[in-house]
């Protein structure tokens, strides 16, 4: 289903803060309903590419489009477009789920019977129906991040950002929350997701890896492995990093 | 509309649900009005005193008379000497000494004048004035006296000019009158300049903001959002402080309160404003408390709430022009006190209408969905 039309390009996209350079001369291209991984170790500078992305932070330089908006002059075009899930936890504890729910369908302009009917859906598909009026506070951190995810492409986005999702919950949680990814895309939705657990980068289409914020391989898990001669991920992104 | 209806019931709801504001709301006014309006009061309840009289005569036991008769002195000790008068100065046993000289009856007698001195502690220069003010009014009465019944009917006199003041708007110059409108210009001043900024910085700290910021939410939705609750919160502590106030210290209410109200939910947008912009500015709460408070500080300090405003020199007068509390403190105790109407106010009225505008719009400009 992955077609060859972009809905993210990216041209020499540098951010530096002072003299550290963050993304130096970032390039490429993700295409309409695939899994687009970033990969790296930790500072490897994938965070500031997706904050960038989704306007939350100026680059210094380079010209990108997201969902064939220009990201200087349509950043609120943009943000009609897509989704966000923060590495930090980001919904408010002390709402309820159905309040967070309300209030994020609410600021995205969606009609009332069309939320109530995904929000019932999505909630039953969570197994969390009897759970709408628990604040979000009181759920377990499995929980809270199926939720966000669930809330962030609930105004069905073109493209939804992750940010290392999965960070911090644990392995059967962590394949649950990929199953909600792959429903995501086969309802059309491009995933630019962030990780630095190997095994989920099997999961991508492609995968860009990132080292001292330069994109040092970009390819499908198959074409990387055959590469660099590893039987998985995990070794190809050892002998890069090398 | 709707956005906007969305974002103030989510707001809304969070404040509400907090725990910690229902004391806030509550506590505070009453805290405020039943002990800052009785500390904060320049009144004189009583003047220690010590006399020495070197005389020991008919005119100065006369005129010690007259002073140890008035309820408001209190005559501590009679030094046989100034030097021990002093002394008593220095431990702060009294605020003033009065020392009759040798021969103060005589020179009343012989030269028609004769001089005493009076050792003022005037450390609060303010209160120094108003005792040594009293001091020299009984002094005074006494001089009367000796002029209307001399000992010598020749020595008597033209009659004297005598004043009759008749006080406007607070005829028992109940000090209290004077405070709890100003009290209750504080009150809502904090409630302004800090919940709405805590309330913001606090999405900032928890990172719930970036959540906001990444949607296509409009930056005068969000701060509308911050603002409005606190503005309701505000208006019910000012009608709470008033009720306080009328309760406690029988506080009159001449003019409109409808005025009243408008003008205080004009004023309100102004410091939330103000409050929400240091807030766009900071990254912590902490920050954002220590900016609020200096500029709460010297707001307060500068607005006449303590000190009058004519007594400032010509460069503060002139600051107080961008004094949001210099506005709304002489609104309260206008409309309040002297029964103002709209006409008689407008200008402060124009004032605060100006800067909610423009405080406001800074906010809105200054809060930045990208970093």
């Amino acid at each position: 289903m992955i077609s060859s039309e972009p809905v993210i390009t990216v041209k020499n996209m540098v951010k530096k803060f002072g003299d550290f350079v963050a993304n130096d001369n970032l390039n490429f291209e993700v295409y309409k309903g695939e899994i687009f991984g970033f990969i790296g170790a930790n500072g490897a500078g994938k965070t500031t590419a997706i904050r960038i992305l989704c306007g939350l932070s100026t680059p210094t330089s380079g010209e990108m489009k997201v969902a064939g908006f220009d990201i200087y002059r349509q950043t609120e075009k943009i943000k009609r477009n897509i989704g966000y899930m923060s590495q930090k936890f980001s919904l408010y504890e002390d709402l309820t789920i159905n309040e967070n729910i309300r209030f994020y369908g609410g600021i995205y302009g969606m009609k009332i019977a069309d939320r109530k009917a995904r929000t019932a859906e999505m909630l039953e598909r969570l197994d969390l129906s009897a759970y709408g009026n628990r604040k979000i506070g009181d759920l377990p951190l499995g929980w809270k991040q199926k939720l966000a995810f669930s809330i962030a492409i609930l105004h069905n986005p073109k493209i939804v950002f992750l940010d290392e999702p999965t960070g911090g919950v644990d392995p059967i949680t962590r394949r649950q929350f990929w199953n909600l990814i792959y429903e995501a895309v086969e309802k059309g939705i491009t995933v630019f997701v962030t990780t630095h657990y190997m095994d989920e980068a099997e999961y991508c289409d492609r995968v860009s890896i990132m080292a001292d914020g330069r994109i040092v391989a970009l390819d499908t898990p198959e074409k990387l492995k055959k590469r660099y001669d590893a039987a998985n991920m995990d070794e190809v992104f050892l002998k890069i990093a090398r | 509309m709707r956005t906007l209806f969305y974002v103030l019931q989510k707001e809304f709801t969070q404040v509400f649900r907090n725990k910690s504001m229902l004391p806030i709301i509550f506590v505070m006014p009453l805290v405020q009005m039943l002990i800052l309006v009785f500390a904060a009061t320049n009144e004189l309840r009583q003047v220690d005193l010590a006399i020495v009289d070197y005389d020991h005569s008919y005119s100065s036991r006369e005129m010690i008379a007259g002073i140890t008769g008035n309820p408001f002195f209190k005559v501590q000790q009679n030094p046989d000497n100034s030097q021990d008068a002093e002394a008593l100065l220095m431990q702060n046993k009294i605020d003033l000494a009065l020392i009759i000289p040798r021969h103060f009856d005589k020179n009343l007698i012989i030269n028609k004048s004769a001089e005493v001195q009076v050792l003022v502690d005037a450390i609060n220069g303010n209160a120094a004035q108003l005792s040594l003010g009293y001091l020299s009014s009984v002094i005074g009465s006494y001089s009367q006296k000796v002029l209307v019944n001399p000992i010598k009917p020749e020595y008597r006199q033209t009659k004297n000019i005598i004043i009759k003041p008749s006080y406007w708007f607070n005829p028992q110059l109940n000090y209290k009158y004077y405070m709890a409108p100003g009290i209750l210009v504080v009150l809502i001043t904090v409630v302004g300049m800090l919940l709405g900024g805590m309330n913001l910085v606090r999405e900032k700290e928890l990172g719930t903001i970036e959540q906001i910021n990444v949607t296509p939410l409009k930056k005068w939705q969000f701060i509308a959002g911050k603002l409005l609750p606190f503005l309701v919160i505000g208006l019910f502590d000012l009608a709470f402080g008033l009720l306080v106030a009328r309760i406690a210290f029988n506080i009159p209410v001449r003019g409109s309160l409808i005025l009243l109200f408008s003008l205080a939910s004009v004023y309100l947008v102004l410091v939330l404003s103000w409050g929400l912009f240091i807030s766009t500015i900071s990254d912590t709460q902490q920050q954002a408390t220590f900016v609020s408070f200096f500029s709460l500080i010297v707001f307060i300090m500068m607005s006449g709430l303590f000190t009058p405003v004519e007594s400032m020199p010509d460069w503060a007068q002139k600051l107080d022009f961008i004094n949001p509390l210099f506005y709304f403190v002489k609104i309260m105790r206008s409309v309040l006190l002297k029964g103002s109407n709209f006409a008689d106010i407008f200008n402060e009225f124009a004032a605060l209408s100006a800067f909610a505008v423009s405080m406001f719009g800074l906010a809105i400009f200054r809060y930045r969905k990208t970093s």
